[in-house]
């Protein structure tokens, strides 16, 4: 018997219990729809992570004061101040393949231009800063290395700091007063917007690094470095290579410092994630299973009530493969049925979660084709015992069967 | 000419754990091509049982039986369901029709399962003549609880039909109709039966095996008598005498 024709016969009969239809399938699509829109809510976060941890610069180690060994990693990290100036210059001076180092001092402080004033992150940084994050200009010019030595006063601002205190005028050679002092400006940064942590990174005075340890915060110890590697496969090397020469800058003593670099920041982002992930996938796998159980036994009621039909059909020839696969492709049908719906459903719920929480979504095509292909696999594998226990009923008795 | 049925001393034997029913205990019997062939007897007697093994649904405990000169003990369940297919038609008392499929798409039925490919037009086309040929060409879209019981049992006969079997088996046929309709399937029976199908069917009453051209009494699993009808009815005057009758007893019954 021809295959277009069971599936005919197939169809015909889900069509004669709709709702019973559905209410199988829905085993099936439930589980499809919590894989799909896991999988597509789980792109969409790594994706915008991946992003933001790119946005930090290309290549980038980053290393921070306090041991991640003694203490709690947080709790280390910018509490003891021991990184120095020095300690920049020794890796400048001694790391091959470091393009770009920079050490770095935070700080927030009020700026006064123009008869306004604005509070503000104000960042000690070497000129090779812009460099490191990837971050351009689009007026004006870093300040140079000379300007560092010289602890030079002048200032390379974001757009936000320019909306706020040059709202008429070009800021480029404007004087803004940090502690009073004036700082004169000398570039403005493209403006970039908000970071992954929801931070206005537009919100930023650069000053030279000299300048604000000694004129600003009035601090002796960084309170970080970041260098950039020459490429991304001398990162881990450079990362040791710093690492042995901070330490043995120490002498003997407890590494007071971490040095980490982008790629396990990303995974520490990540991991979280994945953990989510693994969890939602179990729950979804469990889900699909327990589908695939609702559609064999709703497939063994059928088999039992449809007994005189399968009677009919082996009586005027059908042979123990036909009937076999007309319930097979029932079942089949079913959780096909199952998994495009549930397609459909994960999507949109996925849809539904990204506006409300501004996250992209990225519905993945294979993640689709597993789907349906799984549900379809679910299909026969559950539907096989029913549909040969329909093959193997013996005709006399099927018809007999009240 | 050769025989489409022979039977050689078959028997058919029931054991339910430690009971055994000897349901048919040797019958041998010859049907040519072209008879109409009633099987009467008491309740019990085997009739079932052997139309079951004549239909290749069964098979015979010992004995031979040949359909259309093959051997049929040796055949496994799929190629006994090719021979339902390709040379038998079975009606059944019940109708056993699909429930809730229209009266064409239970007629195109066995030619969904026959070994060579017939194109859905052509189906259509077959299907449609046999239910023309049982008269319901216009009930063709109709559900089996749409029908008379009749007219559902035609539209069986039109399904045992449509592959042109050699043989059409029906058991007890006209059981659940009563004796106008009765006489209207006989009568669907013997135009194909002139056509040169040979049938043979169960039937609990004489008058309707007065019908066919050869009666086989069936006692306790044997065949007991077994000859030619000899004042054979046919239907078309029996219907006409029926008419006649019915418009009697209105008459009466009006004045
Ligand atoms: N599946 C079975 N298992 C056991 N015994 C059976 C089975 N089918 C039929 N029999 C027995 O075989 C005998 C013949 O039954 P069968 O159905 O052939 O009779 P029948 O002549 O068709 O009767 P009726 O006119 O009532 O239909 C009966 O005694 C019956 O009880
Ligand atoms: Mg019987």
């Amino acid at each position: 018997m021809r295959l277009t024709a069971t599936v005919v016969i197939a169809l015909r009969a889900l069509r004669r219990n709709k709702l019973r239809s559905v209410l199988t399938a829905l085993g099936i699509i439930i589980g499809v729809a919590a894989v799909i829109a896991m999988v597509s809510i789980g792109n969409g976060a790594k994706s915008l992570v991946e992003g933001q941890i790119a946005s930090l610069g290309r290549n980038v180690i980053s290393v921070f004061p306090g041991s991640a060994t003694t203490g709690g990693m947080r709790g280390g990290w910018g509490t003891s101040s021991t990184l120095t100036i020095e300690d920049a210059q020794a890796i400048e001076r001694e790391i091959a393949g470091a393009v770009a180092v920079s050490g770095e001092v935070r700080d927030r402080q009020q700026v006064l231009a123009n008869g306004l004033n604005w509070n503000t992150s104000i960042l000690g940084e070497s000129p090779g800063y812009l460099s490191i994050r990837d971050w351009e200009l689009s007026s004006g010019a870093m300040f140079t290395a000379a300007d560092e030595r010289s602890t030079a006063k002048v200032a390379v601002i974001g757009q936000t700091v320019v909306t706020n205190l040059f709202p008429d005028v070009d800021p480029i050679g404007q004087t803004l007063r940090i502690r009073n002092l004036p700082f004169k400006v000398v570039g403005v940064l493209k403006p970039k917007g908000f970071n992954f942590f929801g931070s206005d990174q537009d919100d930023v005075v650069i000053v030279p690094l000299t300048s604000a340890m000694r004129r600003v915060s009035r601090r002796q110890n960084l309170s970080g470095i970041l260098i950039q590697a020459q490429t991304p496969e001398s990162i881990s090397r450079i990362q040791q290579d710093i690492t042995d020469l901070l330490q043995q800058r120490r002498g003997g003593r407890e590494p007071d410092f971490t040095v980490r670099n982008q790629m396990e920041l990303a995974e520490a982002a990540t991991a979280t994630s994945r953990t989510m992930t693994a969890l939602l996938g179990a729950i979804a796998g469990i889900s699909l299973v327990v589908g695939g159980i609702g559609i064999m036994n709703i497939m063994l009621v059928s088999v039992t009530e449809r007994t005189r039909e399968i009677g009919i059909r082996l009586a005027i020839g059908a042979h123990d493969r036909d009937v076999r696969m007309q319930f097979l492709i029932e079942a089949m049908i079913l959780s096909i049925l199952g998994g495009v719906l549930g397609v459909a459903l994960g999507i949109a719920s996925s849809e539904i979660v990204s506006s409300q929480l501004g996250w992209p979504v990225l519905v993945s095509t294979s993640a689709v084709v597993i789907a349906v292909v799984v549900s379809a696999v679910i299909g026969i594998v559950f539907g096989f015992y029913p549909a040969h226990k329909a093959a193997r009923l013996d005709p006399i008795d099927a018809l007999r069967f009240e | 000419m050769q025989p489409v049925v022979q039977l050689e001393n078959v028997t058919k034997t029931y054991s339910n754990g430690e009971v055994e029913v000897h349901a048919v205990r040797g019958i041998t019997l010859q049907v040519m091509p072209g008879e109409f062939v009633a099987i009467m007897g008491s309740s019990g007697s085997g009739k079932s049982t052997l139309m079951n093994v004549l239909g290749c649904l069964d098979r015979p405990t010992s004995g031979r039986y040949l359909l259309d000169g093959v051997d049929t003990s040796g055949l496994e369940r799929n190629e006994r369901a090719d021979l339902r297919n390709r040379k038998l038609g079975f009606v059944f008392q019940g109708f056993n029709l699909l429930s809730r499929t229209t009266a064409l798409e239970n007629v195109e039925l066995p030619m969904l399962y026959s070994a060579e490919r017939i194109s859905s037009a052509e189906r259509r086309r077959r299907a449609v003549q046999a239910l023309d040929i049982v008269g319901l060409s216009d009930r063709a879209e109709h559900l089996p609880n749409q029908l008379s019981g009749g007219q559902q049992q035609r539209v069986a006969i039109a399904r045992a039909l449509v592959n042109r079997p050699q043989v059409l088996l029906a058991d007890e046929p006209t059981g659940n109709l009563d004796s106008r309709t009765s006489v209207e399937i006989m009568g669907v029976f013997q135009k194909l039966n002139e056509e040169g199908i040979t049938i043979m069917m169960v039937t609990h009453e004489l008058d309707i095996a007065r019908f066919c051209r050869r009666n086989l009494i069936v006692r306790d699993g044997r065949i007991v008598r077994d000859e030619a009808v000899p004042d054979r009815l046919v239907a078309a005057v029996e219907m006409q005498r029926l008419r006649e009758a019915e418009t009697a007893a209105k008459l009466i019954g009006s004045t």
